[in-house]
């Protein structure tokens, strides 16, 4: 049997689709796979057991999957919100100064220098209860006489971690907003002081139509980012105290290599993959009706 | 409705001034145009009546009330931009009741205002849609019937017209005559164009590099210029200009061509004094095809060479070799010229300017 002669342009792109296997598709299957094994790192025979659904069914009715899984929903829900608002009123202000702009747009960056582990080591420090700076001036200052407990606290370390959340992504929102305002047109907000709208009137009506756009982007770039929040938790509180900043990615990374078992993080990570999606196509969804609505031609 | 009055209004940016403490009466339900070269402080002037611009120093009043320091807001006007600033997340319904809906009008209302807008201006069948889904001389209707909805003391104007086509741009402005007409309301129009200031306006306010040059209708500015500046520039083609010495009774130009001194000049005028002499291209002819007929004894008859011709159908302009430059003159029932040709000029020097060589004044004759 004489074999067909591939075309050129197949010829050509054929590395590339061999790289890309390798490296992406054929792990993603074989992850998928052993979703469907009890696979253990310990006991690798197990690799060769397929056992169905029945990992699914476990992280299903896993009662500390939901929660992690409703944890990092909450964590996502104010972490967007709270950046969104910072990042607004930055870009409002910085958009606002006469002089040294661009000293300003620079500065408003270097949180985003750091790395997130070491975001996560200074906080951890900050919020220390003993030898922590944020204690140490609440009690100079006279405004509390006790040491609180910002780490060991479920809820205060659940905050703490926002905070820290906060401080290192705002920049995320202030930069592509402030991009938004350097790139809208002046005349409409002129013509909107004309016809007669206070300054909050114009900027509810006229500015932040204009924004919108540029603000999904960043929720969409940000909504994958704190969804896979793993490194600033691990390090400051480690899904403590008794898990009670566990969130997906510190559960399944428990549970890949703390408990080695391999096969049921693979699905919790694919029931997680799935909450990204949604809220990428969600955001994505806002994202094109707002540009629809400013007649953007990007 | 109200009168706009501009005392000894300053703007400066820093150490610059840019307008030079202007003063101006705009009646009630005038329409006045503000018009000169770029950078000569009109856009600036204009604004600073819309308080889209702080005023440095001197007073904007508006119907006889100080408005210096009101916002925009509060001082009843409306504006069309030369790039329209429509709300582009808005619909064209939605753009135009915008105001009334900021004011808190009514839904019913506002809806009924902005119908009847909209019938004025031929765009009941665009409400809907917005403006990205508009071409440009729709969405030019669309910024004015936007500032007819609000029914202001003052429409301003801010050069709406130069992002139309040639085309368009007559039958927009011909739109904008009606609705003055209609509206009797007092305009503001600010323009580089001299036609349009020309068509337009019932006074035309000439600007150059922040001060008024001179205030008149479209007549008196063309056919009395009170500077060279205002000269050359209200009217098309410009007006021949060049600079000559009283000499004997004649003006003598630089190359030795001599004119006689046009009458209505002849005792104001001294031996020696320069002058700048200016003469629009309709009062210069070939002999026998003028647009007057002329006061036989103000004509003076030159034979001049022909550089070339631009013929433009029911009229030939012809650029005439006189005093080693390109004088156009306008030839009404044209018969063909040849470059080159030797032709009898006719000057008509009755209807002559004379400028002084220094302040650029018109003289009086």
């Amino acid at each position: 049997m004489k074999l067909k002669k591939l075309s050129a342009p197949a010829l050509l792109l054929l590395p590339a689709f061999v790289v890309l296997a390798a490296v992406i598709v054929l792990p993603l299957m074989f992850s998928f796979y052993s979703s469907f094994t009890p696979f253990r790192l310990t006991r690798p025979e197990t690799l060769w057991v397929f056992v169905g659904l029945r990992n699914y069914m476990t992280v299903l009715g896993n009662a500390e999957f939901w929660i992690a899984f409703g944890r990092t929903v909450l964590l996502l829900t104010v972490a967007l919100n709270a950046e969104m608002l910072l990042g607004l009123g930055l870009a409002l202000l910085v958009n606002k100064a006469t002089h040294g702009q661009r000293l300003l747009r620079t500065m408003m960056m270097f949180p985003m220098m750091f790395s997130p582990v070491l975001v996560g080591f200074q906080f951890k420090f900050l919020f220390n209860d003993n030898i922590g700076f944020v204690n140490n001036a609440l009690q100079s200052l006279g405004l509390t006489d006790q040491a609180i407990p910002w780490l060991i606290d479920g809820n205060l370390a659940l905050l703490s971690i926002i905070i820290a959340e906060v401080w290192s992504s705002t920049a995320v929102f202030a930069i592509l907003i402030l991009a938004g305002l350097l790139a809208m047109p002046k005349d409409p907000v002129e013509a909107a002081h004309v016809d007669g709208c206070t300054p909050w009137q114009t900027f509810r009506y006229v500015t932040w139509p204009y924004l919108m756009p540029f603000a999904f982007i960043a929720m969409t770039i940000r909504s994958l980012d704190v969804a896979r929040a793993y490194d600033i938790v691990k390090i400051m509180t480690d899904g403590g105290p008794a898990k009670r900043t566990e969130l997906l990615w510190t559960l399944v990374g428990r549970t890949a290599y703390a408990d080695a078992r391999m096969g049921l993080a693979n699905a919790m990570a694919y029931v997680a993959i799935l909450l990204s999606i949604v809220f990428t196509v969600y955001f994505f969804r806002k994202l094109a009706a707002a540009r629809q609505q400013i007649g953007a031609e990007w | 409705m109200a009168p706009v009055t501009l005392r000894k209004l300053v703007k400066r940016y820093g150490a610059l001034e840019v307008v030079h403490g202007i003063d101006l009466e705009v009646k009630d339900r005038e329409f006045i145009a503000l018009v000169g070269p770029s950078g000569c402080g009109k856009s600036t002037t204009l604004r600073m009546i819309a308080g889209l611009e702080d005023v440095s120093d001197g007073a904007i009043e508006i119907g006889g009330r100080k408005v210096n320091d009101l916002p925009p807001r509060a001082r009843n006007i409306s504006m069309v931009f030369q790039s329209y600033a429509l709300y582009p997340h808005m619909t064209v319904a939605e753009n135009m009741g915008f105001s009334l809906k900021i004011a808190g009008r009514k839904p019913d209302e506002i809806k009924v205002r902005v119908d009847e807008a909209a019938a004025i201006l031929d765009l009941s069948h665009l409400l809907e849609r917005r403006p990205s889904q508009l071409s440009g001389g729709q969405r030019q209707r669309v910024a004015m019937g936007r500032a007819i909805v609000r029914q202001p003391d003052v429409f301003l104007f801010d050069e709406p017209l130069s992002n139309l086509d040639a085309k368009l741009r007559t039958q927009v402005r011909t739109e904008i005559k009606k609705l003055h007409a209609r509206m009797q309301a007092t305009m503001i129009y600010v323009t580089h164009d001299q036609v349009e200031a020309m068509t337009l306006s019932d006074r035309i306010v000439i600007m150059r590099d922040g001060y008024i040059e001179q205030v008149g209708t479209p007549e008196e500015v063309f056919q009395r210029p009170a500077t060279k500046f205002v000269a050359g520039f209200i009217g098309s083609p410009p007006m021949n200009m060049d600079e000559a010495i009283v000499d004997n009774g004649t003006l003598v130009f630089v190359s030795g061509m001599r004119l006689p001194i046009p009458p209505r000049f002849t005792n104001a005028l001294r031996p020696g004094q320069k002058v700048t002499f200016g003469l629009r291209p309709d009062d210069i002819y070939p002999s026998g095809h003028g647009l007057h007929a002329g006061d036989p004894a103000a004509v003076h008859e030159v034979e001049l060479p022909v550089s070339i011709t631009e013929p433009l159908g029911n009229e030939t302009l012809v650029f005439i070799q006189f005093n080693g430059r390109d004088w156009v003159s306008r030839m009404l029932n044209p018969r063909p010229l040849t470059s080159g040709e030797k032709v009898r000029m006719s000057f008509d020097l009755s209807r002559a300017h004379l400028f002084d060589i220094d302040t650029g004044k018109a003289l009086e004759g």
